[in-house]
C-alpha cells in the first residue's frame, strides 16, 4: 500500500555546516523524491487538508500530478489559488494547516504537502512554469501600498484581469517581510523571492520603491491626484514591541526587526555591504515565534553563542515546528519557562547580563492556552552581550493617521470586512495590516480576495 | 535612481548637494529629514533636509564627511546618480501648522552648531516669511567651518556668529553667546531651537533651561529604515520611551536623555572602527 512508504526527508545541509553559513538549509526535494513523496498521497475524497489550507489550494490534484511527472500541470493547479508557491512551501506553517489535517497523520507521518509545494514551486521557476493571460489593459489604474505577499498577491490578480497596477513601497527593495524579515537561509532572496517578483513585474505591475505612504504620498493623494481608482493597503505589521522591563535602553538590546533587517535586507553578513551589525559572543533572544528563530539562528551563523528564552514551554512554542527542529539541532540553547525581569549593564551602558525569573504554567487564561505565572524568588541571571526582542509587531500608525475615515481597531489594525474593505470608499486592505502579524499564506490570501473585490467595485462605478 | 544636479564643497569636509526626487520634494516640509543610500553595498543613512524646491522637484543635503558612509556620499559628483533617497521622514515642525497670527508675535533664537546649520535654514526662512522674528547663532570650530553665512543673513534678522577659536564672531561656545545675547544684551526670546551635534543639544538645552527658555532639539539617532520598523532610534523623552523616526525627529529638549542618547549613537562604534580599518574602497563603482 502506498501508504507504507515512508515521508521522504527532504535533505538538508549539516546542521554543524549550516551553522556557519548563510545558504539554505533544506535542499528540497529533486523529481524522484517528488514523486516518491506524492504516491504517498491517498487522493481522499473529502480532502481535509484543502479545507485547511488559507487559501484553499487543491492539495490532493495538484499532488497527483506530480506523482505522475506533470509538474507542469501541478503548477498550473497550484496557481489556480495561490501565486507563490515557492515561498509558501518554505514559509507555511503546514503542521497547523494542511499536513496538520492529513488523514495519513493519524497513524503515520502526513504527506508532505510543503516540500511538495515548494518543488512545484522552485520547478516552475526554472523552468518557465505556466504562462499566465493577462487581459487587455481596460484603463482602470489601482495603487497597492506595499510589496509584501498580499499586495504581491492583490497587484498579479489585478494585472491578469487588465487593470493597470502600481505597487508602491517604502524600503529600497520589493517583497516586504520576505525581503527584511525571513532569512537567506530560509528564504533565498535572488533564487525566489526576486523571481517572484520578476514574475509579478512581467504581468505589467509596475514598482515604485522609496516611496513611504503616509509621508512621501498619501492614500488620498493617490486616489484624488494621481488617478488611481481604488488602493490596496497591504503595509503590514511592522511596529516592534518592547518589554517596557529596566535596561531595555541599554547599547545591545535590539529589536528583532533591527537585527533581521540589518541582515537581510542589508546584508550585514556579507563582507561587501556597509551594514554593521552587533551580535557580540553571547547572545539571548526573547520570544518563541519564527521571527525569535530566526534572529537567533541569524545571530548564531555571525558567531554568537545564542540562547532563547520563552515564558512558556517547548509545546506552546508558536515557531514553526520545523524551525525549532532546525534551531536546536544548530546548537540553540532553550531556556523554556523563563521569563526576563531585568537587563543589566555595564558602567559604560552596554549589556552585560539578562535577568530572569523562572514561570509555571497556571489556569488557562482567555484564549485556552495556560497562563505563565512567576515561581516565586527564582530569579537568575544569563551573561550576555546582547538582547533581541522577539515579542512580535503591530501594524504602523503612518497610513491611518494620515488617512482620514480609515476606521483602526484598539491594536492598530486596520478594520475590514472579509474581502479588505475598509470604512473608506475605493480603500481596501489585508494582509498583517488587518489581522495583525501572520503568515504569509492568509496575507496572501486577503490580497487575492481584495483584488476579486476590488475588480467589482471599479465595475461597478 | 535619484540625480545630483549640483554639487559644491561648502568647507574641505562639507558638500552641499542639490538632487531629483520630485515625490519627496512635493512632500518635504521644514524639520524633516532623509535618507540615502549611495549604491547597492552602502548603508542607509539618515541626513536632513536642507531645502527642498516642490516646482524644480529637488532637495538639498549637506553632508559631512565624517565615516565611511558620509565620505562615499561626499565622492560623488554632478550627474552621478543616487540608489536611493526616501522620505520625507519624521515629522514636520511643530510650527509648520502654526497661523500668521500666532507666529508673528513670537521671537525665536537658533542655535546651530557645524553641519546642522544646513537644516535651520529651511525653519528659518519659512518663520520669517510667516512673521515671526528670528535670530540665529551659528557656531563652529573655525572661521573657514561656517556654512550658510549669506544664506543666513539672507532670510534672519540677526545673525550671530560664534568660533571656539576665536577666528570670527564671538570668542567662544554657542552657549555662552546665548546667554550673553540674553543676560547681557536684554534679548527676549519665546522659544529657542537648537540643531547640531548631540553634544552641542545638550548643553544648549541646559542654558536654555537656566534661562528659562524653551528649546526644541533635532535628535540626529541612528536609524535603519526611518519609517518606525526598527527602533534603532529609541530615545528617552520626559521618562518614555519614543522613535525619533516617527515620533520626532524634533522634541522638547528639556524632557530629552541626552546622555542616553549619545551613548546609544555610539552602538556601532566598534563595527564601524572597524569596517574603516578594513574598507575597501568602492568609489567610483556602480554608479
Amino acid at each position: 500500500m502506498a501508504n507504507r512508504i515512508p515521508r521522504v526527508a527532504a535533505r538538508a545541509q549539516d546542521p554543524k555546516v549550516r551553522a556557519t553559513n548563510f545558504e539554505e538549509v533544506s535542499y528540497g526535494y529533486n523529481a524522484e523524491e517528488a514523486q516518491l513523496e506524492a504516491s504517498r498521497c491517498l487522493n481522499c475524497k473529502n480532502p481535509r487538508c484543502v479545507g485547511a489550507c488559507p487559501v484553499n489550494v487543491k492539495i490532493p490534484q495538484f499532488i497527483s500530478k506530480v506523482a505522475a511527472g506533470d509538474f507542469a500541470g501541478a503548477a498550473a493547479v497550484i496557481a489556480e489559488d495561490s501565486s507563490l508557491p515557492a515561498i509558501c512551501g518554505r514559509v507555511c506553517p503546514q503542521e497547523n494547516q494542511c499536513e496538520g489535517s492529513c488523514v495519513l497523520g493519524v497513524k503515520f507521518e502526513p504527506v508532505a504537502i510543503g516540500n511538495l509545494e515548494r518543488f512545484v514551486g522552485d520547478w516552475s521557476l526554472e523552468n518557465g512554469g505556466i504562462e499566465a493571460t493577462v487581459a487587455p489593459s481596460n484603463g482602470h489604474k489601482v495603487a497597492i501600498i506595499g510589496s509584501g505577499p498580499s499586495g504581491l498577491a492583490c497587484a498579479s490578480d489585478l494585472a491578469k484581469m487588465g487593470y493597470e497596477v502600481t505597487i508602491f513601497e517604502a524600503l529600497h527593495r520589493p517583497g516586504g517581510v520576505l525581503e527584511y524579515g525571513i532569512p537567506e537561509f530560509r528564504l533565498p532572496k535572488s533564487k525566489v523571492v526576486a523571481r517572484e517578483i520578476e514574475k509579478v513585474k512581467a504581468l505589467g505591475v509596475k514598482f515604485e520603491t522609496d516611496v513611504i505612504a503616509g509621508r512621501t504620498i498619501t492614500v488620498d493623494s493617490l486616489l484624488d491626484k494621481e488617478g488611481f481608482e481604488a488602493v490596496f493597503i497591504g503595509s503590514g505589521a511592522g511596529l516592534p514591541r518592547f518589554m517596557n522591563i529596566p535596561g531595555e535602553q541599554l547599547n545591545g538590546v535590539f529589536s528583532a526587526n533591527e537585527f533581521l533587517t540589518r541582515n537581510n535586507l542589508m546584508k550585514a553578513y556579507r563582507d561587501d555591504y556597509d551594514t554593521p551589525i552587533h551580535a557580540g559572543r553571547k547572545l539571548v533572544v526573547v520570544g518563541g515565534g519564527n521571527v525569535a528563530m530566526d534572529a537567533a539562528r541569524t545571530a548564531l551563523r555571525l558567531g554568537a553563542e545564542t540562547t532563547i528564552v520563552y515564558r512558556r514551554t517547548e509545546k506552546e512554542l508558536p515557531a514553526r515546528k520545523e524551525e525549532v527542529h532546525h534551531a536546536m539541532e544548530e546548537g540553540i540553547k532553550f531556556e523554556m519557562l523563563t521569563n526576563p525581569v531585568e537587563i543589566l549593564g555595564d558602567e559604560k551602558g552596554w549589556v552585560t547580563g539578562i535577568k530572569c525569573i523562572r514561570m509555571e504554567l497556571g489556569e488557562p487564561d482567555a484564549s485556552g492556552r495556560r497562563a505563565p505565572v512567576e515561581v516565586p524568588s527564582s530569579e537568575f541571571v544569563i551573561e550576555t552581550d546582547s538582547v533581541i526582542m522577539a515579542l512580535g509587531t503591530s501594524p504602523n500608525p503612518l497610513i491611518s493617521r494620515t488617512t482620514e475615515g480609515l476606521e483602526i481597531n484598539r491594536r492598530g489594525c486596520i478594520v475590514a470586512d472579509e474581502v479588505g474593505q475598509t470604512s473608506r470608499k475605493g480603500v481596501f486592505a489585508g494582509g498583517d495590516a488587518v489581522t495583525g502579524a501572520a503568515t504569509v499564506i492568509l496575507a496572501m490570501g486577503a490580497g487575492r480576495k481584495a483584488a476579486a473585490a476590488i475588480d467589482t467595485y471599479i465595475k461597478s462605478k | 535612481m535619484f540625480k545630483i544636479v549640483k554639487k559644491e564643497m561648502m568647507t574641505p569636509t562639507i558638500c552641499r548637494m542639490v538632487v531629483e526626487a520630485p515625490r519627496l520634494a512635493a512632500s518635504a516640509l521644514p524639520g524633516q529629514f532623509l535618507i540615502i543610500r549611495a549604491d547597492e553595498q552602502s548603508e542607509r543613512i539618515p541626513l536632513t533636509i536642507s531645502d527642498f524646491d516642490a516646482e524644480a522637484g529637488t532637495v538639498t543635503i549637506v553632508t559631512q564627511q565624517i565615516g565611511a558612509s558620509t565620505s562615499e556620499i561626499c565622492s560623488y559628483n554632478e550627474g552621478d546618480c543616487f540608489a536611493d533617497v526616501v522620505g520625507p521622514l519624521g515629522n514636520p515642525s511643530d510650527f509648520v501648522t502654526m497661523s500668521d497670527e500666532e507666529l508673528s508675535g513670537k521671537a525665536y533664537v537658533f542655535i546651530a552648531g557645524g553641519v546642522g546649520t544646513a537644516p535651520v535654514y529651511p525653519q528659518v526662512k519659512w518663520l520669517r516669511e510667516k512673521g515671526a522674528k528670528v535670530d540665529v547663532i551659528i557656531g563652529a570650530k573655525t572661521k573657514d567651518l561656517i556654512i550658510y553665512r549669506e544664506e543666513m543673513e539672507a532670510v534672519c534678522d540677526n545673525l550671530y556668529l560664534c568660533t571656539d577659536d576665536g577666528s570670527e564672531g564671538f570668542h567662544g561656545l554657542v552657549t555662552g553667546l546665548l546667554e550673553k545675547l540674553v543676560t547681557e544684551d536684554g534679548k527676549q526670546y519665546n522659544q529657542a531651537v537648537a540643531i547640531g551635534p548631540m553634544i552641542m543639544m545638550k548643553f544648549a538645552t541646559l542654558t536654555c533651561k537656566k534661562l528659562n527658555l524653551p528649546v526644541i532639539v533635532s535628535l540626529n539617532t541612528l536609524m535603519v529604515d526611518g519609517t518606525g520598523m526598527c527602533g534603532a532610534c529609541r530615545v528617552t523623552v520626559g521618562g518614555k520611551v519614543r522613535f525619533a523616526c516617527v515620533e520626532g525627529p524634533e522634541f522638547d529638549g528639556w524632557q530629552v536623555d541626552f546622555d542616553e542618547a549619545m551613548r546609544r549613537q555610539r552602538m556601532y562604534n566598534t563595527e564601524e572602527k572597524e569596517a574603516a580599518e578594513h574598507h575597501v574602497c568602492r568609489i567610483g563603482r556602480g554608479k
